[in-house]
């Protein structure tokens, strides 16, 4: 039995990990293993705490480690205004920017026929369901700005209509963006979405 | 200094170098026969001739990949690979495009997704359409008028994008939100609003397609009428296989919406610009191109493919880079020293090819001149006079 045989397992599963090569996973095993008591082993029983306790929202679709977020409990939250997300990771995204102070939606995907991804596959009922319960005064559709995206956005933009204010982020010229270098898709976006100075 | 159409005697219709598009130099890594092929070349045309099979096509090819898309073969990345070492490939070119000097690689490994680099940076492959516009006429486009549609609408979508490389972006959008849909319509989907959604999504691009298409039309059709050339003209028309193309964006999406259930009972979508074909007619004898010698269907679309030039010349203050594999076939001696004077009058950086080069006698120091052979199982590159 090889020596290593743990370690090259454990390099193997991190290798597997968003972001990481075998390379770069041997870095961080090896990383790990030097600092084992600083980092190794808290994160081991961390790891084991988490696969435990993480949960799904059963309201928005967040990640946590309560039947219901933070996000959901918070009365603070409550401004009557949900973003509707694709995956917890856009809810990361908007919350990094700080910009938003209402509830979430996360959708866990979008629709596609071509993978078999249906509206009932998605979070699209409880959606609807919380509009009619929550006392909900807008929806901002932030999905992507793909086909998938935005289709999935049309389709609960059709659901919901006359029931509730509908919004969609706006599209155009990125902060710090030169016109010079943006797609023409983008600007066309950009000029449709013009506002008064 | 090179200084293209100099050596046509034609200066006064030229493109300064400054304003112009050409490559410096083209290395070629593992790519088909080429094991590795480095050609300096400056903004003349460049001619490859050599004996069937010995890689020159390749080199064009070669070419065609400094564009979006995936080339004049439309072959898949791992297709390209040289064998059988099938290491992948690496293409790398010196582009000098309106006065600036990139340095464009692109390459693929183990049969993935090619990758794209602009001056030592990642970039996208419509970045790549920005700088490096390309148009090309090979061999097996010359059926094109007689076969079926999708050839047309090919040559049709090459000359939009010429004009606007965000082209592709509705096509591949469209094509997503039509399949999408076809999946539904097979599975036997009843969710109208899953319909409506992909509908608005295809009619969103459809309608960016069809503009363009439109757009691109009339600017080469402007082209061809005001070039005083040795090349027929042709009348070119957008029709649809049934019914006519909705004009505006709304009027497509209501027209994918009343089609559904013919759609359902066709299985695919018969509305929308996936049905557009690209009607040719020799404006001179008023007769279909389809209908034409094989001769004047290659002259029309050599015709087409200067008018291109000439407008994109106009438009972007550059002719394109044209690739122009076997052109003499089918062209008499008259009408290829005629297309080789129009190519150094419109300063483009053609690159041609064919078996000898006594086809390219005319062109004599206008054009830069290389004989591709085969050696060994690997193509070598060896430059020569044309005179």
């Amino acid at each position: 039995m090889s020596s290593t045989r743990d370690i090259d397992a454990l390099i193997e599963m991190m290798a597997k990990l968003p972001g990481l090569g075998p390379r770069s996973a041997r870095r961080a095993v090896l990383h790990l293993i030097r600092k084992r008591a600083l980092l190794l082993t808290p994160l081991a029983d961390l790891m084991q705490t988490v696969a435990v306790t993480a949960r799904e929202c059963r309201r928005c679709g967040n990640v946590g480690t309560a039947d219901i977020c933070d996000f959901c409990t918070s009365e603070k939250r409550a401004t009557g205004e949900i973003c509707v997300v694709e995956d917890v990771a856009d809810l990361w995204a908007m919350e990094r920017a700080g910009a938003f102070k209402g509830r979430y939606h996360v959708l866990g995907g979008t629709l596609s026929a071509l993978d078999a991804v249906g509206p009932e596959d998605l979070r699209i009922p409880q959606l609807l369901d919380r509009v009619m319960d929550e006392n909900v005064s807008e929806v901002i559709l932030a999905l992507n700005a793909t086909v998938d995206g935005q289709t999935t956005a049309h389709y609960i933009a059709d659901q919901l209509e006359g029931r509730v204010r509908l919004t969609s982020l706006a599209q155009g010229v990125p902060i710090g963006g030169e016109l010079d270098y943006l797609d023409d898709g983008t600007i066309s976006a950009a000029l449709r979405a013009r506002k008064d100075v | 200094m090179v200084v293209p159409g100099l050596w046509c005697g034609v200066r006064l219709h030229a493109t300064p170098v400054s304003m112009s598009l050409y490559l410096t130099e083209l290395v070629l890594s593992h790519f088909r026969s080429h094991k590795r092929v480095q050609l300096g070349v400056d903004a003349r045309p460049v001619v490859l001739f050599g004996a069937n099979g010995a890689g020159k096509t390749n080199i064009l090819e070669a070419v065609s990949m400094l564009s979006p898309g995936r080339g004049l073969r439309r072959s898949s990345a791992e297709e390209m690979t040289r064998r059988p070492e099938a290491l992948g490939w690496k293409l790398r070119g010196g582009l000098v495009s309106l006065g600036q000097g990139h340095e464009v690689e692109t390459w693929s490994e183990n049969g993935a997704a090619r990758q794209v680099r602009i001056d030592g940076k990642t970039a996208s492959q419509v970045a790549l359409g920005r700088i490096a516009r390309v148009l090309w006429l090979v061999p097996a486009m010359d059926r094109l008028w007689i076969e079926a549609a999708d050839g047309r609408r090919r040559f049709l979508d090459r000359m939009v994008l010429s004009f606007d490389p965000g082209h592709a972006e509705a096509a591949l959008a469209y094509d997503k939100a039509m399949r999408e849909r076809n999946r539904l319509i097979r599975d036997e989907v009843r969710d109208p609003a899953w319909y409506a959604a992909l509908e608005a999504q295809m009619a969103e691009a459809g309608h960016r397609m069809h503009t363009g298409r439109v757009r691109a039309l009339a600017l080469v059709q402007e082209a061809q009428d005001q070039a005083e050339t040795a090349f027929p003209a042709a009348r070119l028309t957008l029709v649809q296989t049934e019914g006519a193309m909705p004009e505006t964006e709304p009027d497509l999406r209501d027209a994918l919406a009343d089609s559904r259930a013919r759609d359902m009972a066709a299985g695919r979508a018969l509305v929308g610009p996936h049905r557009t074909d690209l009607q040719g007619v020799y404006a001179a004898k008023d007769v279909h191109a389809k209908d034409c010698s094989t001769g004047e269907q290659k002259a029309l679309l050599v015709s087409l493919i200067l008018a291109n030039a000439r407008a994109l010349a106009d438009r972007i203050g550059a002719p394109p880079l044209l690739l122009l594999d076997e052109v003499s076939a089918h062209l008499d001696m008259q009408r290829r020293a005629a297309l080789y004077d129009e190519v150094c009058a419109l300063g483009a950086q053609a690159w041609m090819t064919g078996t000898g080069a006594e086809l390219f006698g005319e062109l004599r120091d206008r054009a830069r001149g290389f004989e591709v052979t085969d050696s060994g199982g690997a193509s070598a590159v060896m430059e020569r006079d044309l005179g």
